[in-house]
């Protein structure tokens, strides 16, 4: 099950994190107790947790390593009058008033709907600084993978294991192994982190990461952005890792200067010079490295039920007829039918019903810069329905201040509040069944963004593309100058 | 959490693959704040038509799917969303076991918690669970062994903290509230450092 660490040597970036968090060390009858630097709580899946520690008497060990928001069942209905965003869901309203009461009574910070640092769990950790190189992290919510782009071994829990941490602080955790994802070359025009990660899924296969820790490495990945970095390892988990990582470095370190909580003056001195310690040493090993040449990649759009089911935008579904494993064709025809699509065909062209840019995906400003340069002084097209969801209020704010949300109203788009929104459809924001939509978001499972809606997953650019055309587009034929990347 | 004890039942097989949480348990129903009675919301998309009704031909609907308590579903089981509500829906619909070729991590990890045992099968004992729906099947923890109906015998992996925690029937709380000292000591170096 596991690789031992060495003692000495070269380490990877996740054997320093692991071991400086090792409480106690696992052996072949008890797992290891990893220590917990971070946990943040959203709504949906922290009510039943908050409920054992009252069954067994217990408190929060560390309120101050406890962060809590509203983000799924949240509505991003624009606010009334009273600048109140009305809920109208009163199961929802249930367990928002819950998480309110649970954070009251056992003295947890919380962002509630209408605060100014309200917004998708996986967007605001980092937003506030509260995301920091070399930390663990974790969230009932499977893309907490997100943090691992600066630096943090983040990943996703159930509901029972947010119990424990609330109460110890830890949790029982076995070793993963470790793969190296090594991206080289530089992207050509057009192609964003979003592609990036489609192509990596798409590659490995939606189960390729099941019992590793993915490192990205390579001169593709240093060359990308703190937001770009998100978008790559929020999706780790659609390849099945818990956790994917990329090393800190002065990019990082940019990000992270001057965010309310993150450390300051002297403090932050001390904190770059351990974070700089952190990179995998030269001739670390992993337990697997997949190699992949960045300056071949294409715009990725998935045809498909599942994230791995990706191609490029220009490119042809496959056909259930060519392949000879008998599962993989049965699963691939019953996605065909799910989507309505047909092997062989082009999604070039493809009608389209609806547009939904948000998600902790592709929902930070430079998600919605890059959208917004596509957009501006377009309209959505006939019969179209655009969304687009601020990951954050801090995001919204940063959009409106830079006029972003008016180019989308004036194209027909719908502005909404922050939130998870259509990415799982939880709050209202759904998609009809038989209903198309290009998605930034990150799962196109059966019925994830609706019942019996169809998802094709693609980057801000491509998305903002099918909305302009009605139909699915390829982004580098429909703005051509604006696509630098973002 | 029961102890888990060797059971003999026949399974139920949804051969799909990737069987993802949102299809074990759609997000809809993630809006509760307590852990009873998901089970009628167990697969629901795949079993009951818009209006509610049953669909006959899911296999969960029919009457030879009555009291099975092992799930064989198809490869990578359990992908996608950390929800623990998905072996909660299971295990209240009955369901003790899910058996595959590959179990996803987060998944896996849920359903030891809850009573509902990951069995990972080789790829011809998998193939043979998927052609014989209803085959009846040994699940011995004890001897991490499944017995099926033909006689083939397939030792499954199980972390052995797991599946002492299953055969007695408890969770990692009281593990981890027993290192209080250790934990202590672990926030008081650091502090220092």
């Amino acid at each position: 099950m596991s690789s031992q660490s060495p003692e000495t040597g070269p380490r990877t970036l996740f054997e320093k994190i692991w071991n400086s968090h090792l409480v106690s060390p696992e052996s072949p009858e008890t797992p290891a107790v990893l220590y917990v630097d971070l946990q943040l709580i959203h709504e949906v899946t922290s009510p039943q947790a908050f409920s054992v520690l009252r069954e067994r008497g217990l408190r929060v060990r560390r309120p101050e390593r406890t962060v809590a928001t509203m983000d799924h069942s949240t509505p991003t209905t624009p606010r009334d009058g009273s600048g109140k965003i009305p809920i109208t869901d009163p199961e929802a309203a249930k367990q928002l008033d819950q998480l309110e009461k649970n954070c009251a009574d056992f003295g947890v910070e919380i962002h509630a709907l209408g605060d100014a640092h309200q917004g998708i769990v996986h967007v605001i950790g980092p937003e506030l600084g509260l995301t920091l190189p070399g930390s663990t992290i974790v969230c009932g919510d499977s893309h907490t993978s997100t943090h691992g782009a600066f630096g943090a071994l983040a990943f996703g829990i159930g509901t029972s294991e947010v119990g424990y941490v609330l109460a110890t602080q830890c949790l029982p955790q076995r070793r993963p192994k470790t793969m190296e994802i090594r991206l080289e070359g530089t992207l050509k025009p057009g192609v964003t982190a979003k592609d990036i990660i489609l192509a990596i899924i798409a590659q490995i296969g939606i189960g390729g990461g099941t019992g590793h820790v993915l490192e990205y490495t390579g001169s593709a990945i240093r060359q990308l952005s703190m937001d770009e970095r998100m978008t790559v390892c929020n999706m780790s988990i659609e390849a099945g890792a818990r956790a994917g990582l990329i090393a800190p470095d002065e990019t990082t370190f940019v990000y992270l200067r001057g965010r309310p909580r993150a450390p300051q003056g002297a403090e932050w001195d001390r904190a770059v010079a351990r974070w700089k310690a952190l990179p995998s040493d030269p001739g670390a090993r992993y337990d697997a490295t997949v190699t992949i040449d960045a300056s071949v990649l294409e715009p990725m759009i998935t045809y498909g039920t599942h994230p791995g089911m990706g191609m490029p935008i220009t490119g042809t579904l496959p056909s259930p007829d060519a392949l000879s494993d008998a599962s993989a064709k049965a699963s691939l025809e019953r996605a065909l039918k799910y989507m309505g699509l047909t092997g062989g065909q082009k999604l070039l062209g493809q009608p389209i019903n609806v547009v939904f840019i948000g998600s902790c995906t592709n929902s930070r400003i430079s998600d919605l810069r890059l959208a917004a340069s596509m957009m501006k002084g377009k309209k959505v097209a006939g019969g179209v329905r655009m969304l687009v969801v601020p990951g954050s209020q801090e995001v919204k704010h940063a959009a409106e201040s830079e006029g972003l949300d008016r180019i989308f109203k004036e194209a027909g788009a719908e502005w909404r509040e922050a939130g998870c929104s259509m990415c799982i459809a939880m709050n209202g924001d759904q998609l009809k069944p038989g209903q198309y939509a290009v998605s930034t978001s990150n799962r196109n499972f059966e019925g994830r963004q609706g019942a019996g809606g169809r998802t094709f997953l693609a980057s801000p650019a491509t998305a903002a593309a099918a909305a302009i055309a009605g139909k699915v587009a390829d982004p580098r034929e429909m703005a051509p100058s604006q696509m630098g990347r973002a | 959490m029961e102890k888990f004890t060797t059971l003999t039942t026949k399974t139920v097989v949804l051969p799909t693959q990737n069987i993802d949480t949102d299809q074990i348990i759609p997000a809809r129903f993630l809006k509760v704040t307590d852990k009873e009675g998901l089970g009628k919301a167990l697969f629901s998309d795949w079993r009951y038509e818009k209006d509610g009704s049953p669909k006959p031909e899911f296999v969960l609907n029919k009457p030879e799917a009555k009291g099975a308590q092992v799930l064989v579903g198809g490869d990578n089981f359990g992908c996608g969303s950390s929800r623990e509500h998905a072996p909660w829906a299971l295990a209240d619909f009955g369901f003790k076991a899910v058996v595959s070729s590959s179990i996803a991590d987060i998944f896996r990890n849920n359903a030891t918690k809850n009573g509902v045992l990951p069995i990972v099968v080789p790829a011809e004992v998998h193939r043979k669970l998927l052609e014989s729906p209803g085959m009846t099947v040994t699940v011995d923890l004890e001897g991490t062994e499944l017995r099926l109906a033909d006689g083939t015998k397939a030792r499954f992996p199980i972390d052995p903290f797991a599946r002492y925690r299953m055969l007695n029937g408890i969770d990692e709380l009281g593990f981890l509230l027993n290192q209080d000292e250790k934990i202590t000591a672990f926030e008081d170096a650091r502090s220092h450092a």
